[in-house]
């Protein structure tokens, strides 16, 4: 029985379960210092005095500092994403020293022996603002005469693609659909906030931070601060949720190694919730200007993207090139003859925004798929059939769309057959239709969502394309140990994907040991000391295959030592079951003696070195494409506007599937965080550019209570642009879901005139909807 | 400073404190009992509760000298002889956990709940652990863990 | 987040908690702590002094008391649920406390914590207003009854005087043919009350003869929607207690913040004040 393909329990759990875990906030060094930072309550000012003093000499304080103070040192924030040639990225100082351009910038800081200390310290520094104007309304930062964020100006970039002629498509359409949509700031609220820990022994540094990204954040660290890259040690120890909120390279990082380099100390910094909430980079942030034009029967002859994308305050590490991940995915898995994609990144005096679990491609798959229900609309078409007339068919694979991108294989007719049985489509079609007759103040909607995206990045050649500063590729390193056990190294970063179970299955076929005698180890970047982390759903289809890759170059390896030692060719084994057999007899030898024999190299064949491993690097000639079928049926009580949602059908195909536990929670995780934009939360910003929802009470993360059971299932059309068949699937549920329940909102109070409700879809926006359409 | 009795997961501990010295603040930094994690800072995730005398509290909302005297259950001290809880075994075979920062809270919750309910409906489950946020699961995967460690919980007091 | 300093004291005795609190404008009493704790957390209190008043026995517990229930102060939201006497008697309040926060907050925080919080959009608030709940406060001079009518003054402002502490709250008995019912509207589980309607009605004879109504989160202090009370008295259940019930809105000021505007809320109060009185009406 093979490993790949079963439901393992993770190896990971019990560390967890027991509360032996390695959050950076539990790390405590001999004569450990903890830093607290001020924050400017102010959206826009310049900063006129900053006064430390009065903290000196507080109890227990060591150092006060202001930005003045590490403006010779602290060097600019890294953007490593500069989308086009023109594209402004403003310096980035991790502590503001001259102006402020939103609420939660550090302005000073304090380190003290102990963090109760350092927090009341804070209160002891003075601070003068000369307050300058907010700048928050996307579409008023770009109007003649707005106040400035930048001395360049309020437009970061602006870009457009076309392809086909959109001109004619459009022209004498018999439908066109325009529609408006804004995708709202979303705060990511992995449960472990940030915390970081430096030190140095005053030649090399060492720093643990609870991040998706040690790798990437060596480079940029050492390049930031001029500390030397091989001087430089990162570790993310047991990370507690990221989806994408971690894929930076924070201030705070940044300023606890100036910190511990300057007082020669450890320094530690633990984020609070409300902290966060103002200062962990945001999701989404786009106002979305869709047009489609179609043929009368509802085949679609061209689309219209004109995105405005909310920058924040700054560019951070991906902030520019996350609406163009979705550059490519609006026609989703559609045909169509034109298309044209339009960007202007737009700063305003909030945090920056960056990746957000999906980063791009949820903001495209809401845009089409909530503009194809409205298609269906206009038709007096079912949703679905509308659906029908235009995707790509599954003998079409491979098949390139009109973005350019060539999907390797799908089916989207399997996936929205299977969803329609297990959700009884044309039952809840009836009771919509007897809800509807009856006037019932609870009607039922149903939502579709029929998505692709385009996931597991990514070919490092199209990074560099898109201007990219980095490749995408991922590196494995698998070594069998003297005893016959086996140490895998990994590039990715997991915190909380269980790639110390997956890679052990994957592991444990290619060499036939057993999955318990695989140990995965990453996150570190002296031992791991290779890699390009965790985010975009790449973890499986590249890390993965780079790690598959590794064990077939040991396997060869041992192959050839079990050839000399047989006194055979090596074309003549037969490898099975962790053992290699001379064709036709029973001479063999185990991977585990090869591996002592390796070890002793006490006679190994000419030219074979000593020891039983290898590494690949793996770098990927497509990305992923995984795709589903997803629907919704919710309940709206238009008395209310109370939503609830009843059912919820998902049914992905990720092809291949390592092992389908892990895949069903990272499908249940990812739906509940789409339903959560769908429904419930909002980073709101006031016209000052006050944050309102800065804690946990205000920004609405829903509890177990709020969301309903899934029910999840999967087809499976292998990818055949890896050699595990498989697509990623971190990001699909979300992906997928927010169009599906606001489509089932919007379908359940269709008879009453509305088209649309912004998210989230609160009572209240409901209610408004409903009101303002009764006549 | 006051001066404070705590036993936690059986071992009695005399502290002077702060009178401001949050409850999880005493374990974490004052006990080193890590296991238990700081989520947020009003009272709304839940991921520090631990048991105070019985039943379920968030120790980010108790101060240390409110626990005075009291007995204290973490994560840690959850397990007999090396031994998972069956919460903790359930929420293991159901894969009720990801990231796992949740986890030791949402345990906790979880066993108190039973306290009341020990068969507990779907509903009753998801109400139970209103208090308790999780990003990863999505939840779906820690209310078969709850219903799986209800019924070996219930099973383990019939045999015994 | 971090509180800043503040002293402890943990009185022996509540005539030693009343002095402490005399002798210090800035001390603050601490009760289960499950309000303070964050506002403290948050450094959005800045209290000298914490009296401890959670172990005095005069606050402890829930008592009969023949023609009233008396719920101590100190008197969790968990210890009210599970009273024998609060279900059996005044089972409103125990349908409006199972709502409050979660069952870790309730293990901790106080009935009369809630009360003297004064928070508008809290749940315990309405109901004791709605049951003309009389609370009971001692200081050095003596020991007061407030009714509750006269008890919440504004946003988190009782009329409670320097040095003087809530003993603990009589919830009448109302007797047979009473119907009750909280209704709470809310974003998620965890959010407070956007509105919240506490009910209680008497029918008899297929009529209701009497009610008793209380908004949650409506203005700065709970409120009683006496004109929808007045209105139904004597009324079938019939298509008129909807009208009966848009009178509930009447006289409220309702706060407009991040998760309603006051026309929203007033409209929920209508929509909700007929829902929950209906539900009490079918409850008897």
């Amino acid at each position: 029985m093979t490993e790949v393909g079963r439901p393992r329990k993770r190896k990971e759990d019990a560390r967890l379960l027991t509360g032996r875990t390695q959050w950076t906030d539990n790390l405590r060094q001999p004569g450990m210092l903890h830093v607290a930072f001020l924050r400017s309550p102010m959206a826009h000012a310049r900063i006129t005095r900053v006064d430390v003093s009065g903290a000196r000499g507080l109890p227990g304080v060591v150092a006060a500092f202001g930005g003045q103070d590490l403006a010779g040192e602290q060097g600019s924030l890294p953007c490593a994403w500069p989308v086009t040639e023109d594209v402004i990225i403003p310096d980035h100082p991790p502590m503001a020293v001259s102006e402020v351009r939103y609420v939660g910038e550090a302005v000073a800081c304090v380190v003290a022996t102990d963090r109760y200390l350092a927090a009341d310290a804070l209160e002891a520094i003075e601070v003068d603002y000369e307050p300058l104007p907010a700048v928050i309304d996307l579409a008023e930062a770009l109007a003649e005469g707005s106040p400035k964020v930048h001395e360049e100006g309020n437009k970061a970039y602006s870009m457009k693609i076309t392809t086909g002629d959109i001109d004619a498509a459009f022209q004498d359409a018999p439908v066109v659909i325009d529609r408006t949509y804004v995708q709202q700031r979303l705060i990511g609220a992995a449960m472990e906030p940030r915390a970081v820990v430096a030190t140095t022994d005053g030649d090399s540094f060492t720093l643990w931070s609870s991040t998706q990204i040690p790798h990437v954040l060596r480079v940029m660290l050492a390049l930031t601060t001029g500390i030397p890259e091989h001087k430089l040690r990162v570790i993310a120890p047991d990370v507690g949720g990221g989806f994408g909120t971690k894929l930076q390279v924070t201030a705070e990082e940044v300023l606890c190694l100036l910190l511990t380099r300057r007082l020669g100390k450890p320094i530690k910094w633990n984020e609070s919730r409300s902290e966060g909430n103002l200062t962990v980079h945001q999701g989404r942030g786009q106002i979305q200007h869709i047009r489609l034009a179609a043929e009368a029967d509802g085949r679609i002859r061209g689309l219209q993207v004109d995105l405005l994308a909310d920058m924040g305050a700054y560019l951070v590490l991906l902030t520019p090139g996350i609406p163009l991940l979705g550059a490519t995915m609006f026609n989703a898995i559609y045909k169509m003859d034109a298309y044209e994609f339009g960007c202007t990144g737009v700063f305003t005096t909030k945090m920056p925004t960056d990746a957000y679990r999906g980063a791009g491609r949820p903001e495209a798959t809401f845009g089409i798929e909530r503009i194809m229900d409205e298609l269906a609309a206009e038709l007096n078409v079912d949703p679905l059939e509308v659906r029908r007339r235009n995707w790509i068919k599954h003998e079409e694979f491979p098949y390139t769309t009109i973005s350019g991108l060539t999907y390797d294989s799908g089916n989207y007719e399997a996936a929205t057959e299977k969803a329609l049985s297990l959700f009884g489509y044309d039952k809840l079609r009836a009771e919509q239709s007897d809800r509807r007759d009856r006037g019932d103040p609870v009607q039922l909607g149903i939502g579709v969502s029929t998505f692709t995206e385009m996931c597991g990045l990514a070919p490092s050649k199209l990074l560099g394309a898109a201007r990219f500063a980095a490749g995408g590729w991922e590196h494995g390193s698998v070594r069998m140990l003297p005893t016959g056990k086996v140490e895998v190294i990994t590039g990715t970063s997991p915190h909380g994907q269980g790639h110390v179970t997956a890679w052990s299955q994957i592991v444990a076929d290619a060499l036939g040991v057993p999955f318990e005698d695989v140990a995965v180890v990453h996150g570190d970047t002296a031992i791991s000391h290779k890699g390009l982390d965790t985010y975009g759903s790449r973890s499986l289809v590249v890390g993965g295959v780079a790690v598959l890759q590794a064990c077939e170059k040991v396997r060869e390896k041992a192959r050839r030592l079990a050839a000399h030692a047989l006194e055979c060719s090596p074309e003549d084994l037969d490898f099975a079951e962790g053992a290699f057999t001379v064709r036709g007899t029973d001479s063999r030898r185990t991977i585990q003696e090869l591996a002592f024999a390796a070890f002793t190299a006490h006679d190994l064949p000419d030219g074979v070195e000593p020891s039983l491993d290898s590494d690949a690097t793996f770098d990927p000639d497509n990305y992923s494409f995984p795709h589903g079928t997803h629907l919704c049926a919710a309940e709206v009580d238009t008395e209310t506007g109370l939503v609830k949602i009843r059912s919820y059908v998902a049914v992905d195909d990720i092809g291949k599937v390592v092992n389908p536990m892990i895949v069903e929670g990272q499908v249940h995780g990812g739906i509940a965080q789409g339903i959560a934009q769908a429904l419930f939360e909002e980073a709101v910003y006031d016209a000052e550019g006050n944050l309102l929802t800065s804690t946990l009470a205000d920004y609405l993360v829903p509890s177990a209570a709020d969301l309903p059971d899934f029910t999840t299932d999967r087809t499976e059309t292998p990818a055949t642009s890896n050699p595990l068949g498989a697509k990623g699937v971190g990001e699909a549920g979300t992906i997928a879901s927010t169009p599906a329940v606001v489509n089932a909102i919007v379908d359940a109070l269709r008879p009453y005139g509305v088209q649309d409700i912004t998210m989230p879809c609160t009572p209240e926006r409901i209610w408004r909807a409903v009101e303002g359409a009764r006549p | 400073m006051p001066r404070v009795t705590v036993t936690v997961d059986g071992i009695t501990y005399q502290e002077e404190v702060e009178p401001r010295l949050l409850l999880v603040h005493l374990l974490r930094e004052r006990l080193g009992k890590t296991g238990t994690p700081v989520g947020c800072d009003t009272s709304n995730c839940g991921a520090c509760t631990v048991m105070l005398d019985g039943k379920s509290v968030k120790s980010c909302s108790v101060l240390a000298v409110q626990a005075d005297g009291s007995d204290v259950v973490t994560i840690e001290g959850l397990g007999a002889n090396g031994s998972m809880h069956p919460m903790q075994r359930a929420f293991h075979e159901e894969h009720a956990l990801q990231c796992g920062y949740c986890t030791p809270g949402m345990v906790m919750a979880a066993i108190d709940l039973l306290r009341d309910t020990p068969e507990p409906s779907e509903e009753a489950i998801r109400q139970g652990l209103e208090g308790n946020l999780c990003r990863c699961t999505g939840y779906c995967n820690i209310v078969r863990a709850v219903r799986r460690g209800a019924q070996e919980m219930g099973q383990a007091v019939k045999s015994s | 987040m971090i509180p800043a300093q503040f002293g402890y004291t943990r009185p022996g005795s509540l005539a030693e908690a009343c002095q402490e609190l005399a002798a210090d404008e800035e001390a603050k009493v601490l009760a289960g702590g499950q309000s303070l704790l964050p506002l403290l957390r948050m450094r959005l209190a800045y209290p000298t002094k914490l009296v401890d008043v959670g172990r005095l026995p005069e606050l402890a517990g829930v008592h009969d008391r023949g023609d009233h229930v008396f719920i101590g102060a100190m008197a969790t939201h968990d210890e009210v649920l599970r009273s024998g006497v609060v279900n059996a008697d005044c089972p409103l309040v125990a349908l409006a406390t199972a709502t409050v926060a979660d069952p870790a907050v309730r293990h901790r925080g106080t009935f009369g914590g809630s009360l003297a919080h004064a928070d508008p959009a809290g749940d315990v608030p309405a109901v004791v207003l709605a049951l003309d709940g009389v609370l009971v406060a001692r200081s050095a001079d003596g020991e007061r009854d407030i009714p509750a009518a006269e008890f919440f003054v504004d946003y988190l402002e009782s009329s409670l005087r320097q040095g003087e502490i809530l003993v603990g709250v009589k919830i009448p008995k109302l007797g047979a043919g009473w119907g009750f019912h909280y209704e709470k509207f809310q974003r998620t589980a965890q959010a407070w009350a956007i509105v919240g309607v506490a009910a209680a009605v008497r029918r008899s004879n297929g009529a209701i003869q009497e009610s008793r109504i209380a908004l949650t989160n409506m203005a700065p202090t709970p409120v009683r929607a006496h004109a929808t009370e007045t209105a139904l008295a004597g009324m079938d259940l019939g298509g008129e207690v909807r009208q009966a019930c848009a009178e509930a809105a009447a006289d409220t000021s309702p706060p407009g913040d991040l998760h309603a505007q006051p026309d929203y809320r007033r409209h929920l109060a209508r929509v909700l004040t007929h829902r929950a009185v209906r539900k009490a009406a079918g409850s008897v």
